[in-house]
Parts: structure tokens; C-alpha cells; sequence
């Protein structure tokens, strides 16, 4: 009996789904050599803020993942104090946050519309499910 | 005469450089000694930066000082407190939750520090001056830990005080009542009044025990 093409198509598409599952739910996730996800304020932002133009650096949603990427480090490149997140940076500061919890944690931050900034800590992805989450995740989520 | 300096081991040269008797000799002490001391301020800076528990600046920069009406003195100033770790928090004495935990975890931290917590000043800033007056906020924060002092004054010198730090507070009315939706972090001021941290709301009285052990220990 001959299957139709289509049929097998559709067998090793399914073959393929349940291969990649399993690979993104076994596999282990490798530990990145930093922790830190890095938001700078480039030199100039507040000169073209004063000029009209919309700039904007920091999400109003931060993920973070713990024992993966759970420290926050901001960066003030500019020559002028700036409110950036919940902290208030001189030029040339940095801040470096780090979270051990897992939780939503929101900030007061006037950089946003809403006023607020969140920052959600998932916990470590260590279920096989968990796993295929957060690649999940990685892979749709907008780079920074 | 033989320079044997360059060729003495470490320990012969300490122990020479302690028996020093002449300019020479001193001048070479007090080079080492300048070296030594920097070397371990900047490893105590190193470490702090490495294991706070808060978020950290750096370089750390001055406090800025600010003087309010006080709830243990008519008036008093940040810098008065110069020599202890300071513990600086802005709030409201109405505000439901977040105040109120934040100042028991920190009456929680002062007594899990023992003795070390004489060196820790819990400084409150209002950002409500219409309800909270010096006298109103004594009383408030005595329920917590008589020793925290709380500043008020008039809104402007308030509002002054909050972009000195980056603070923000709105108010929000709910019917005839109201309330502020204000910046719930904690500032973290070491003994010689330079701004080093900043710890994110619902942190536990273990954190903070944590990060003030090590700026008192500097």
C-alpha cells in the first residue's frame, strides 16, 4: 500500500515537533557566562529629550530568570543624573541589582506611561516543562 | 651601600620597615602602609559591591544632605547622622501595607543586629505633610522602633527632598479620602554619608541584617 505524500509529510512534521519537545524539555539549559541584562543610557539621551525626540530604554516589563539571567545592571552613559528604573543615576554610575526570589516586582519609574516598571523574576526552568516554556519564551521574545 | 631592599623577602622587609629609624626608612613605612590601606579599602568596596543583598551604585556618591522638621528634635539634618550606617525610607504614616511592612521589617533587621544596631539610624521621610505632622509621626513610628526618626516639613521642601533621591510620589483620591502612590525602595547610606544602595520592596529582616552587617563592618 502506497501513503500519500501528504500523509507522510504530516508523520515526519509530528516526528519532528515531538523531537524538538523532547530536546527543549531534556536538554539542559546552559548557564550564560554573565547574569547581568545590561540597559545603558547612551551620552546625548537627555540632549535629544530636550529636542522633542520619544527615547525610550527601559521596557516597562523586564523578565528575568533566577540562577540564568537575575541581575539587573543599568548604566547612566549620559552627562546628566537620570531616573532610570527605580534608581536615580549619576553620570557615569551604574546600578547592578540582583534578585534571589522569584516574584513581580514593580518600581515607580516615570520613564513609563503607566508610572510603573515591573520586573518579573521566573524561577529557574528546571522541570522538563519548564524547560520547553522558557525556550519558548527566548525564542519569541523581542531581543533587548 | 648595598641596596639588599630589592632582594629581602616580603616578611624581612615588614619586619625592617617596623624597625625604621630614619626619614628614609619612614617615608618607606608610610608608603606601605598607604598601599596596604588602599588596597584593603578597595577589596571591602569590592566585596560589598559583590554580596549586598540591595541593588548597589557605583561609584557610590555623596548622599545629598537635606534638613527637615524632626520627630526626635525640632529639626535635624541627614548629615547628623554621619559615623552611622543610615536607613533612609519615604512613606506615609496612613498608607495601608507597604509602609508598615517595610518599617517592621526594618524594626525586625535593627533586632537581629543585637548591640551593632546603636550604629543604625532608621531615617523616615514623609511624603504626606498635611496628615504627618513631627508629633503624629513620633507616635507612628515609636510602635515600631522608638529609636527610628521621621522627618517632615512643607510640601515643597518635601517634594525638594524626593528629586534629590529620585523618589516619586503621587497623590490619588479615593472619594474624601486619599493616599500616595510613592517609590517603596530603601536607601542604604554607609558611615561616611555616601549613598551605597538601594533595596526593592519585600525584602526580609534576614536581607537587611545581611547588608548593613557588612557597610557597619567597613
Amino acid at each position: 500500500m502506497r501513503m500519500r505524500p501528504a500523509l507522510i509529510a504530516l508523520i515526519l512534521a509530528g516526528a519532528g515537533l515531538l523531537g524538538a519537545a523532547a530536546w527543549a524539555g531534556w536538554a539542559p539549559i546552559q548557564t550564560p557566562v554573565s547574569r547581568e541584562k545590561v540597559f545603558e543610557i547612551p551620552k546625548g539621551t537627555w540632549a535629544r529629550r530636550m529636542a522633542g525626540d520619544k527615547v525610550d530604554i527601559l521596557p516597562s516589563e523586564i523578565r528575568l530568570t533566577l540562577g540564568m539571567q537575575d541581575v539587573l545592571l543599568l548604566r547612566n552613559l549620559d552627562d546628566v543624573p537620570q531616573t532610570f528604573g527605580p534608581a536615580l543615576m549619576m553620570p557615569g554610575q551604574s546600578f547592578r541589582l540582583p534578585f534571589e526570589v522569584a516574584s513581580d516586582y514593580q518600581f515607580a519609574c516615570t520613564a513609563h506611561a503607566s508610572g510603573q516598571m515591573t520586573v518579573i523574576v521566573a524561577p529557574r526552568p528546571d522541570s522538563a516543562w519548564a524547560r520547553i516554556q522558557w525556550r519558548l519564551h527566548e525564542w519569541l521574545a523581542p531581543r533587548a | 651601600m648595598r641596596n639588599t631592599w630589592t632582594k629581602a623577602s616580603p616578611g624581612a622587609r615588614v619586619l625592617r620597615l617596623l624597625r625604621c629609624d630614619d626619614m628614609k626608612c619612614m617615608s618607606q613605612l608610610y608608603r606601605f602602609v598607604v598601599i596596604v590601606t588602599a588596597a584593603v579599602a578597595a577589596f571591602a568596596t569590592t566585596y560589598a559591591a559583590q554580596t549586598l543583598k540591595a541593588g548597589v551604585f557605583d561609584p557610590p556618591h555623596p548622599a545629598p544632605d537635606f534638613a527637615l522638621q524632626g520627630t526626635q528634635a525640632a529639626s535635624f539634618k541627614l548629615s547628623d547622622y554621619r559615623g552611622k550606617v543610615v536607613v533612609l525610607g519615604f512613606g506615609f504614616t496612613s498608607c495601608a501595607e507597604v509602609c508598615p511592612t517595610t518599617l517592621a521589617v526594618l524594626a525586625a533587621a535593627r533586632r537581629k543586629l543585637g548591640v551593632d544596631a546603636a550604629d543604625v539610624q532608621v531615617v523616615y521621610v514623609t511624603v504626606d505633610p498635611e496628615r504627618d505632622s513631627a508629633e503624629h509621626m513620633k507616635k507612628y513610628l515609636a510602635t515600631f522602633d522608638p529609636t527610628f526618626v521621621g522627618g517632615t516639613g512643607s510640601a515643597e521642601q518635601l517634594a525638594a527632598v524626593r528629586r534629590k533621591y529620585g523618589i516619586q510620589a503621587e497623590k490619588k483620591m479615593f472619594g474624601d479620602n486619599y493616599a500616595y502612590v510613592h517609590s517603596s525602595s530603601i536607601l542604604l547610606i554607609d558611615r561616611q554619608g555616601s549613598l551605597r544602595a538601594l533595596m526593592p520592596y519585600g525584602h526580609s529582616p534576614d536581607d537587611y541584617a545581611h547588608d548593613l552587617r557588612i557597610l557597619l563592618a567597613e
